[in-house]
Order: C-alpha cells, then structure tokens, then sequence
C-alpha cells in the first residue's frame, strides 16, 4: 500500500465555545479522487478552509508528501501544493482574465489547454471578469486550479451550480486523475456523482470523521448511515395529524399555489401547496435552490417563469411590500436582515403595522402598545419592551422578528431556518408558535436546515433536490433518515437506479442557457 | 480573409482591433478629454485674452489638487476613503516651508526627500491603525484629519516659512513653449513615475483586487491587510507630493487645511474611479481636476455670483456622474 499523498489527523477548529472540527482525519493516496461527505454543518466547510489556509486550526497535524504543511494564507497553501475551487469563482471582478492569472502566478499555456479540456476552447483573456457569465467564471477558476498542477486540488461544491453538460466535462476532467501522482479532494451533495468518480470516502460528522467508505456499488447506503450515526431523540415527535384537518385542507383553496417556479440555474421546477392551517417543511441541503424560492416568495425576487398564486389568484409580486400586502410575510435565518438592532423592541415589532394604526400622521401609542404587549406576551420575550434589540440574545431576538408578524395577526408566514444557531429552549417556544400559527388557521412554509425539525413543527414535508420537487412526505414518515435520504435524491429503500439518476442530469441543460443570459443581462 | 483574421485575432489581435479595445475600456477618459477640450474653446471664447499666462495659472493651481485626487484615487480603487488628505497636505506643506526658510539650496533636496518620507509614514500610519482596529476606514481617517491637523499647528502656528528658489521654479512658468506650463510636466512626470510601475506590477493588480472583492483577492493569495497599508502609505506619499506643490506655488506654509479633500473625491468621482472600489485610474480624475478649475474660471469670466457658483459645480458633478451611468445603464440594455 502507498503511503498517502495528503495526511490530516486530527484537525480541530473553535469558534468561541462553537465547534466546528472536533477530530477531523482524511488521508487521500496519490492518483485518488477522494469524496468528503457530510450533512449540513458537519465540518466539511471549514475542513476545506482550514487545508487552503484560509482558516488556522487549533490543533490537528497535515502531511502533505509526508512533511509537514503549514499555511498562513491561501497563497502560502498554493505554494504548498493545495489549491481549492469553491462554488463560488474566485476572480477578481474588476480585472481581466490575464490579471486574474497573473494575480495568482498561473502559467498562461496550461490554463489554456485545461480551458479547452473543460469544453472552452477560444477565449478573450482581455475579458473583465464581471462581464462573464458565472458557469464560464466557474470553468475558468477550475482551469487556473489545475494550471498549477497542485499536489493537492480541493473541488468545494463546485458542480453545484455547473450546467450539466459543463458538469459532464468537469467530472471527465476530474477523473483523468485517477493513477496520477496527485489527488482531488471532491465535496458535492450529488452522490451520483460521487460515483462516478471517487474511489474512497470520508464522512465526517458533528466535526468529527466516523468512517472512510470504499465508493463502489451499495456504497450510498453507507455514507448515508455514517452521516447519520446514531439519532438521539431531543425532542418527542409530534402525532400524526388529525385526520378532519387533512379531509378540511384538501376541500380548501390553498394559501400559495406555486407551479413550476423557476429561476437562474438553481430553482428549476417547484410546484406545492400551502393550506391554511399547516405547517408545510421544506427539506433540502445546501445550494438546491430554497433560497431561490424564499426570496420569490417573499417578493425580493421575480422568478423567470412559472406562476405563483395567493388564495387562487394568480400574483406577480415586484417588492416585499407586495407580499406583505398579500399576507405573505418573511422570517429569515439572519436577523440582522429583519430587524432595526439598534431599535427598541416596541418599535420593532410595530414596524410593520405602522401603515394600519397611523391616524391622521401620527402613530396611535395606546392601540400600539396594546398590540405590542399581547405579541410579546405570547412569545414570551425575556425582556422589556423598550430595550434595544441588539441587546437581546439571539434566541430572543427570532421572536421578535416572528413577534412583530403575530402582532398584525399573520396569514402566512415564511420561515427560512428561523431556529439556526438558536438554543433547544427558544426552539421549541418557536415551534410551538407556529403550530398555534397554524391552529389558528395561518399557514406557515418552514425551510429548517435541520432535519429534525420537520417531525417537531409539521403537517408534511416536500423535499427539494437540484432545483426540483422530488419527494412530497407526511410527518408520520418524515423520521431523519428518511428525509436524508430524500435529500440526497435517493429512493426510500433501495439502491439508486441509474436511469432515473440519467434522467435527472439530462433535464438540467436547457436551463443552463436560460442562466447565462440573466448573467449578461445584469 | 475573414476566416483568417478570426484566427489570428483569437489570439494576437490586429492593430485596429487593440487601438478600439484601448478606446473601448478608456471610453470614460476619452470622454473627459473632450468634455475638457471643450471647456478650454468656450473658455476662449467669452474670454478671448485667456493666453498662455492664464494656461500657467491653471496648471500651477490645479497641481496640488491633481495630486490630492491621485492620492485619495489610490486608496478609493483600494476599496477604502481618506478624510484627512487635505490635512496631510497642511502637514507637508508646513514641514517642508519650515524646514527650506532660510537653509541653502541644497538642503532643499533633503528637505524634498525627508518630506516625501514623512507622507509614507503618516499614510502607513492612517492604514496601520484601519487594518489592525478594523476600524471603519471613513472613520479613522476623520479622525486622523484632526490628529494631522493638530499636528501642523505644532509644526507652524501662523502661515510662514519659506521655499527655495529652484523649488518655486520647478512649477512656475513654461517649458519649450509658451502654452507647456513647468506645472503640468512636473504632474504628469511626478504621476507617470510613480503610478506607470505600479499599475503593471503585483502590488497594483492587488490593489485593484482587494477593492473589487476582499475575500477572493485574499482567495487569491493577496495579503489584504498589507495590501491596504501600502495603498494608504502611498496616498500620504501623493499628500507629501501635494502639499509641496502648494509651498513651491506661494512661497510659504499656511497651517490651515485647504478644501483638499472635498476637492479630491469630487474629482475622482468625476473622473471615473468608482468610489465602491476596484475600478478606475488616476488620469481620469486628474482630467477631472482641470475640468472642475476651468468651469471655476469660466464662472468668473462670466461674472457669476461666487456664491452661486459653487451651487453649479455641484450641480455638474452630478450631472456628469447621472449622465454617465445612464449611458452604462443603456449599454447593458442594448
């Protein structure tokens, strides 16, 4: 057995009392195509950023060849023969190609040839960056990566916003080295791919690495289990839902009616229903396109086709105000981008409202802090109302953002990860909310990266993968392996058939055109 | 034929071709040369006396603001501002007046050199404290602006100070013609020196880098933090620069800060350097200098109520700057 090109045993890395890498260990042997596997926040993120010099770990030991490799910055890493390409292209908008090169001391010829390999042949180096579309920037940092022939190339996500015909040649390109003298580390969501061309795997989890799979046939179901682990119950499950509601939702017409939205590579195709009185999850991993989709709905965006109606009429939305005024409200995983931090809780919370309660001019301070004070005491905000709300923890300050809905009396609220980095105590008053939200016949959509969610706060669950609507799921169902695997593309219990994996491919090449003309245009 | 050219032009484009591209990418500066031509003929007209003296005075008046707009154009391609360029140059300015009063000629050299050092250490300082606090840049350099400010009044309470006599030649009068003002070759000299190197080499693609994005330039390999360091050292070299200029021109040091910074962000803007970084040059904003001076002078030929006449630049520098982007708008519709 060879000794391995790339060793990293050990790795952690705090931020504050966070962990993000624990006990992080991957070593990939010379000529492999290696896959880096986890869920969401497992650590996969930081791994890569820790390997490319961009993040210092705390502790953890990294043989590059067998000796040591020690990187300040992501040049001193690129000199060490680590490069990493992240989904994002790493180009300087406002230079050219040519000083985009030269920025990173990458040999011209080469990058030429890589750049035919991976299907653009003839290119104007003199190109201002920002003047690209994207898929070309991503194709154009991958052949300066491989330019430099590092020791170590790191691939971060980067098929996840690829064409798949772009995709198709970047795979091929990947695969060409297997049995070199270097080796690919290869993050992506799409196990096929992975297929296709890793020889191993390593899964981390929680921050820690829990196995290496060998990526040959039945592999999936591996890397699926490892990425699980043993799933501690926190919280109880609800029980399934009464039957009456489901019979009276079916009968109703639905709150948002979404058929085939799309927009940019990322949302392809995603039709669902919102009944009022539910709370509908939607799953997916990272980068499928829920972003996308939130910000349509909540009116910060124009999709570029598909329709979207509100209590069965047909809405085209071009502001959040728009929204709002449809009964469609927004919670997003930031608060920073919902509330006024340097404002007082009051004030925040009546924000919305201030257009309903202005009497002649002047805000109505005794209809307001009536309102303000029923809002707060159904959240149970740990606070007074007049303080500033950067003042409040961050828990606390999720249910002022949701607060300030309530206090209007919401129909439907969207919820894009609203308990992200929020402690199990705050958590459960939140789904709590939105389940007396929903009793009280307002319909919430509830995005949560966390899976374990969707069983605690809803009715049922359709599971988004590249851009489409892939699995619809009730709560009974929705346990965590279940929606992993539904996340990942796979079917409930059997292997992965290869045709309906073929198909999925295939679809996605006409919306890569779409795409690149949105990106000339703006 | 065609067949053929397209081949070529792939890869070693024509000479055509690279004189339209030039155009192409300098659309803004090409414009500002005529924009200023243009002044320069209406100017000669409601004041046909406008001669070469006249020309001289411009150029002599427009140096230090030149050099000021050069110096915050640095650090605004950088991504930064500087607030205190105009307190920069009162501190140079002093420096260099108290320190030639009454010395020999050749001391003066000394004195040019040590001033030229001192406004890379203030600069290097500005941009230390913004790195290492990460302290907003519009902040600290405010806040510096005082410190500088304090500063030249120790330095010099009331104007004074003196210059010596091949340093007020340096920028007065003209050279080989009467229409060449010694001014403007210093500039364009002083300028190409410093700025022709730094474009091609590493550390300008940096600077252009991290204005345009942080996180890729530093994805990059660029060191971001010494990076902008540098940009802010050389913004004080440009205030050292400027703030001779205006001893060399009148002869002495005035303690007191003049509009120098307005005047310089006013004129990069005007001269194309987008103040969100990244993009731009320092020939647009020096055009942009003598713009600004001659519609001044066009005002005051014009026998506009001085008052009221800063109410009109304002008004053209908007004007410009809308004009401008509603042209860009256009080109990306089109």
């Amino acid at each position: 057995m060879t000794s391995p090109l790339l060793d990293v045993t050990g790795v952690a890395k705090h931020y504050g009392a966070v962990a993000a890498l624990r006990a992080a260990s991957i070593a990939v042997r010379p000529g492999e195509v290696h896959a880096l596997m986890g869920a969401n926040g497992a650590g996969k993120s930081t791994l890569v950023k820790v390997l490319a010099g961009a993040v210092r770990p705390d502790t953890g030991t990294i043989l590059v060849r067998g000796k040591p490799f020690v990187a300040h910055s992501p040049g001193e890493a690129r000199r060490g023969g680590i490069v990493s390409v992240y989904q994002e292209p790493s180009l300087v908008p406002d230079l050219d190609i040519t000083s985009n090169l030269r920025l990173t001391r990458t040999p011209i010829d080469p990058f030429r040839s890589w750049l035919a390999e991976l299907g653009i042949p003839r290119l104007d180096l003199s190109t201002v960056a920002r003047t690209l579309p994207l898929a070309t920037l991503r194709v154009i940092d991958l052949a300066r990566a491989l330019a430099i022939e590092p020791t170590v190339l790191m691939l971060d996500e980067m098929t996840a916003a690829l064409p798949a015909d772009l995709t198709e040649r970047v795979l091929e390109v990947i695969g060409a080295h297997r049995g070199s003298d270097r080796c690919v580390v290869f993050i992506s969501h799409r196990l096929i791919e992975i297929a296709a061309v890793c020889d191993r795997a390593t899964v981390l989890r929680e921050g820690e690495t829990v196995g290496v799979v060998d990526v040959n046939e039945g592999s999936e179901e591996r890397i699926v289990a490892l990425m699980l682990g043993d799933i501690v119950k926190g919280m109880p499950a609800r029980t399934s839902p009464d039957r009456a509601a489901t019979a009276a939702r079916v009968s109703s017409v639905p709150r948002i009616r979404a058929s085939s939205l799309r927009s940019g590579t990322k949302l392809r195709d995603v039709s669902f229903d919102l009944y009022p009185g539910e709370v509908l999850g939607v799953v997916a991993l990272e980068g499928q396109g829920q972003d996308e989709l939130f910000d349509i709905l909540s009116g910060s965006e124009r999709p570029d086709g598909g329709e979207l109606a509100v209590d069965g009429a047909a809405v085209a939305f071009g502001h959040p105000a728009d929204a709002i005024r449809a009964g469609l409200v927004y919670v997003p995983a930031d608060r920073a981008e919902a509330l006024l931090m340097q404002r007082s809780v009051r004030e925040n919370i009546a924000l919305p409202f201030t257009a309903p309660l202005r009497s002649w001019g002047l805000i109505d301070t005794g209809v307001e802090r009536r309102r303000v004070d029923a809002a707060i005491d159904t959240l149970q905000i740990d606070t007074r109302a007049t303080s500033e709300v950067r003042r409040l923890s961050g828990g606390n300050q999720q249910k002022v953002t949701v607060a300030r809905w309530v206090a209007g009396g919401v129909r439907t609220m969207l919820c894009f990860d609203p308990t992200r980095g929020i402690d199990i105590g705050t958590k459960r008053q939140i789904y709590e909310l939105l389940r007396d939200l929903a009793g009280s016949g307002a319909a919430v959509l509830l995005y949560t990266s966390e899976l374990k969610e969707i069983q605690l706060a809803c009715d049922r669950a359709v599971v988004i993968f590249g851009g489409r609507v892939v699995a619809e799921i009730a709560v009974e169902d929705a346990d965590e392996p279940t929606l992993l695997r539904a996340a990942y593309d796979l079917p409930p219990d059997a292997p992965m058939p290869e045709d309906v994996a073929a198909n999925d491919l295939a679809g996605m090449a006409d919306a890569a055109v779409a795409d690149t003309a949105t990106v000339i245009g703006t | 034929m065609s067949a053929a050219v397209d081949v070529v032009g792939s890869t070693r484009p024509g000479l055509a071709e690279t004189i339209s591209d030039w155009g192409r990418r300098n659309r803004w500066t090409l414009a500002l040369v005529a924009l200023l031509a243009g002044f320069l003929a209406f100017t000669k007209l409601i004041g046909p006396s406008y001669g070469p003296v006249q020309i001289q005075g411009l150029a002599i008046g427009a140096l230090p603001i030149a050099l000021a707009a050069v110096a915050q154009a640095i650090v605004v391609i950088s991504g930064g501002i500087d607030l205190s360029v105009g307190s920069m140059m009162a501190l140079t300015s002093v420096t260099s007046a108290v320190l030639m009063k009454d010395q020999s000629e050749g001391f003066a050299v000394v004195v040019v050199v040590g001033v030229l050092l001192l406004g890379l250490v203030i600069g290097a300082i500005n941009g230390s404290i913004i790195v290492v606090t990460r302290v907003p840049d519009i902040v600290v350099t405010l806040a510096m602006s005082f410190v500088w400010a304090g500063a030249t009044l120790f330095v010099l309470d009331t104007p004074g100070g003196g210059a010596a006599d091949w340093f007020k030649g340096l920028i007065s009068g003209s050279i080989v013609s009467d229409w060449i003002p010694r001014a403007l070759i210093v500039l364009v000299l002083v300028c190409g020196v410093v700025w022709i190197p730094l474009r091609r080499s590493m550390l300008g693609l940096s600077l252009y880098a991290i204005g345009s994005n942080r996180l890729v330039a530093f994805r990059s390999g660029v060191d971001v933090g010494r990076t902008k360091i540098i940009a802010y050292a050389l913004t004080g070299l440009f205030c050292a620069l400027g703030g001779m200029a205006v001893t060399a021109s009148t002869g002495a040091g005035s303690p007191v800060p003049g509009a120098y910074t307005l005047q310089s962000v006013a004129a990069i803007v005007l001269g194309g350097v987008s103040l969100a970084g990244g993009r731009g040059g320092i020939v647009g904003p020096i055009i942009a200098v003598f713009i600004l001076q001659l519609v001044r002078t066009d005002l005051t030929f014009l026998e506009v109520n001085p008052n009221f006449s800063t109410v009109i630049q304002g008004a053209i520098l908007i004007g410009v700057v809308l004009f401008g982007s509603v042209l860009a708008m256009r080109r990306v519709r089109a």
